[in-house]
Formats: structure tokens, C-alpha cells, sequence
């Protein structure tokens, strides 16, 4: 196989440099995003299948892709599918977001009692 | 289990600072106001998860508790159990055979570890062989066994190379495999999860499980380390 047919996620044996043994400790935020996944992906029958949720993200355009961060590709990755698949649309998650940063502007609260602190630390 | 997929860690923005407060109709403002500070990450992805959990939540897909359990849940998955069932597996050779056999099955009658996601193949390292465990395309990994990943597993670096240079990436980690043993490479996928079943270290005849476990960590379930035993 040449690269030409490679798709931007399909990196074995790619060059590339040294491994770096890095870690960080998961962020309150990141394990929300991951708990939606995991309640979506665990239901029976599940709303969203892990495969789904992997071509999600691999359909991410390549600047984005390696421009964010792990949990934010998770995010772009399964809000696209959500829409394709009717769960959400585009026009309410387009006005939510824009409430979301309205209430985070004022210094509302946005994060569910009892979710917001969950998590901390790792 | 694991997940997902994709990789590496971009600039990461996050740094939030979580205050409780509730949400939803009827706002309670009786809060504390007073220093104004960002309570959660405003970025677009930030925005984009507060959004997508608010409607979720509303269409009755779970509720908030239901997003707490779960990060609970997966919280509790650290390498710990991985060490458990290595340590077992060295110390009841009938045991390890079944977990060699059928890994999911295997731990759900006999340790009742649930490995959630996908099914797990376990890979045993012996003195001609030494595994080590990627997932190329994505970030796919034994979540529910050893915790979530590190970064390094999810970079473009460590999924790019070890299939192709493993000893060279083996000894980034400071790991030496002699050129007397083979070197086998288990790409995961979203359905099928690897965990390496470490080398017992010699000096450690007679130790309970308890204290084989202690010495078992992550790097060596992924195969990027051997155990070794604190000097």
C-alpha cells in the first residue's frame, strides 16, 4: 500500500519521533466526555457503537485531528455521528452552545449538580 | 475497554476549576458571585460536551447521576487489577491457561473482572517471546483491566513506530529484549483489547499473590517494560 491510500488516522509504521512516556492526570472535564461515551456505547442496544465513535473521529479533518486534544476529538468525533444518526441535530446543539457560553460568560453554572466535581484529580 | 480511538494530546486547554452548582430550569442564584472566575473551560469543545450532556440529559438518555456513576466506575479501573490477575496467573497455572484461552470469560467466572468493552486476549511473554501492545489507528486499550490509557499509548508517536522499530522503542523505555527472543506486536481494534502477561522475575519463589501484585506495573501489561523487582 502506498501512503497516497492512506486515510490521515492510519499512521503504523509511519515515521515519527521518539516516544515521549508522557502522561497527565484526567481533567474533570475529559472524564465527562468519556462518561457520555460510555453510557451511550453501554446501552442495550447502544446509541452509539465504538466503531461508530472511531470513524467519528477519523472523519475529523486532519488539522483537527492533531490539532486538539484526546477527550476534544472525542466530543467532535460523537457529536458528528449523534447528528448523523438523528439523536441530536445541528441546530439545537448550535443554539445550546451558545447558551452554554452565555451562562459561562455570567458565571451560571453549567455543569449538573452533583457531575461537576466528579472525577478530580485521577 | 477502551476505547476510542485517535490519539495524540494537542495543546491541552483544559484547567478547570469546578464549584458546585446545580443547572437546569429554575437556576438557583443564590451562589456565591463574588470572584468572578471561569468555572469550567469556555473553549469550543467545552462548550461543544456542556452542550451535548445538557440535551442528552433532557432527552432522557441518562441523567446526571448516571454520568457521575460512570466516571466512578471507570475511576475505580486502575492497574491494580491487571497486577491481580497477573499475580493469580503466576501462581495458578491452571488458572493462567483458561485466561490464556478465553481472557473475557475467564475473568468474569473466576475474579468477577468485568472487562466491559470488546473481548480480551491476553499474550503471554516466555523466555523466546516478548509481546507489546498498540493500537495503530485509534487509541484501543484494556480500559476496564488497566485503567485508562497514558498519553504516550495515544500519540502519533508510539502508534507510528513500535510496529515498525519495536526493540528501538522498547529501549526509549528503557526495556532490552536479547535478539534471542521474538518480538510480537498486537494492533487492537475497538472489538479486541490486548493485555501482556508479564514475565515472572526470578527471586520470587514463594511470594503470595499480594506481594507479586505489588510489583506488577502497567508499562509491563502493555508490554513496553518487563517486571522487574525494586533493588
Amino acid at each position: 500500500m502506498t501512503d497516497d491510500t492512506r486515510q490521515h488516522h492510519d499512521m503504523g509504521g509511519l515515521d515519527a519521533e521518539t516516544v515521549q512516556p508522557s502522561t497527565h492526570e484526567f481533567e474533570p472535564w475529559e472524564k465527562r466526555i468519556e462518561a457520555l461515551v460510555r453510557l451511550l456505547s453501554l446501552r442495550q442496544p447502544p446509541i452509539i457503537t465504538i466503531d461508530e465513535l472511531r470513524r467519528g473521529i477519523e472523519e475529523l479533518p486532519p488539522e483537527v485531528y492533531d490539532g486538539v486534544s484526546y477527550y476534544e476529538k472525542w466530543i467532535a468525533g460523537l457529536t458528528e455521528i449523534l447528528v448523523e444518526k438523528d439523536v441530536l441535530s445541528r441546530e439545537e446543539l448550535d443554539a445550546r452552545m451558545a447558551d452554554v457560553a452565555a451562562r459561562k460568560a455570567a458565571g451560571e453554572p453549567v455543569v449538573e449538580k452533583g457531575v461537576e466535581n466528579s472525577g478530580g484529580g485521577a | 475497554m477502551p476505547h476510542s480511538h485517535d490519539h495524540d494530546d494537542g495543546p491541552d486547554d483544559g484547567h478547570d476549576d469546578d464549584t458546585g452548582h446545580s443547572h437546569g430550569h429554575g437556576h438557583d442564584h443564590d451562589h456565591d458571585h463574588t470572584p468572578i472566575q471561569a468555572d469550567e473551560p469556555t473553549g469550543h469543545y467545552h462548550n461543544l460536551a456542556d452542550a451535548a450532556r445538557e440535551l442528552l440529559i433532557e432527552k432522557g438518555y441518562f441523567d446526571g447521576s448516571d454520568v457521575r456513576e460512570m466516571i466512578e466506575r471507570i475511576d475505580s479501573r486502575t492497574p491494580a487489577i491487571g497486577a491481580s490477575i497477573v499475580a493469580k496467573a503466576w501462581t495458578d497455572p491452571s488458572f493462567k491457561e483458561r485466561l490464556l484461552t478465553n481472557g473475557k470469560k475467564t475473568l468474569k467466572d473466576e475474579m468477577d473482572i468485568d472487562v466491559v468493552v470488546a473481548d480480551l486476549v491476553v499474550v503471554e511473554n516466555t523466555e523466546d517471546v516478548h509481546n507489546v501492545v498498540v493500537c495503530t489507528l485509534c487509541s484501543c486499550y484494556p480500559v476496564f483491566v488497566l485503567g485508562r490509557p497514558p498519553d504516550w499509548y495515544k500519540s502519533r508517536e508510539y502508534r507510528s513506530r513500535v510496529v515498525r522499530h519495536p526493540r528501538q522503542v522498547l529501549h526509549e523505555f528503557g526495556t532490552e529484549i536479547g535478539d534471542d527472543r521474538e518480538v510480537r506486536v498486537h494492533d487492537s481494534t475497538a472489538d479486541m483489547r490486548y493485555m501482556v502477561l508479564p514475565k515472572r522475575p526470578a527471586g520470587t519463589d514463594g511470594w503470595s499473590e499480594e506481594q507479586l501484585a505489588g510489583v506488577i506495573g502497567r508499562d509491563s501489561m502493555i508490554g513496553v517494560a518487563e517486571v522487574e523487582l525494586p533493588n
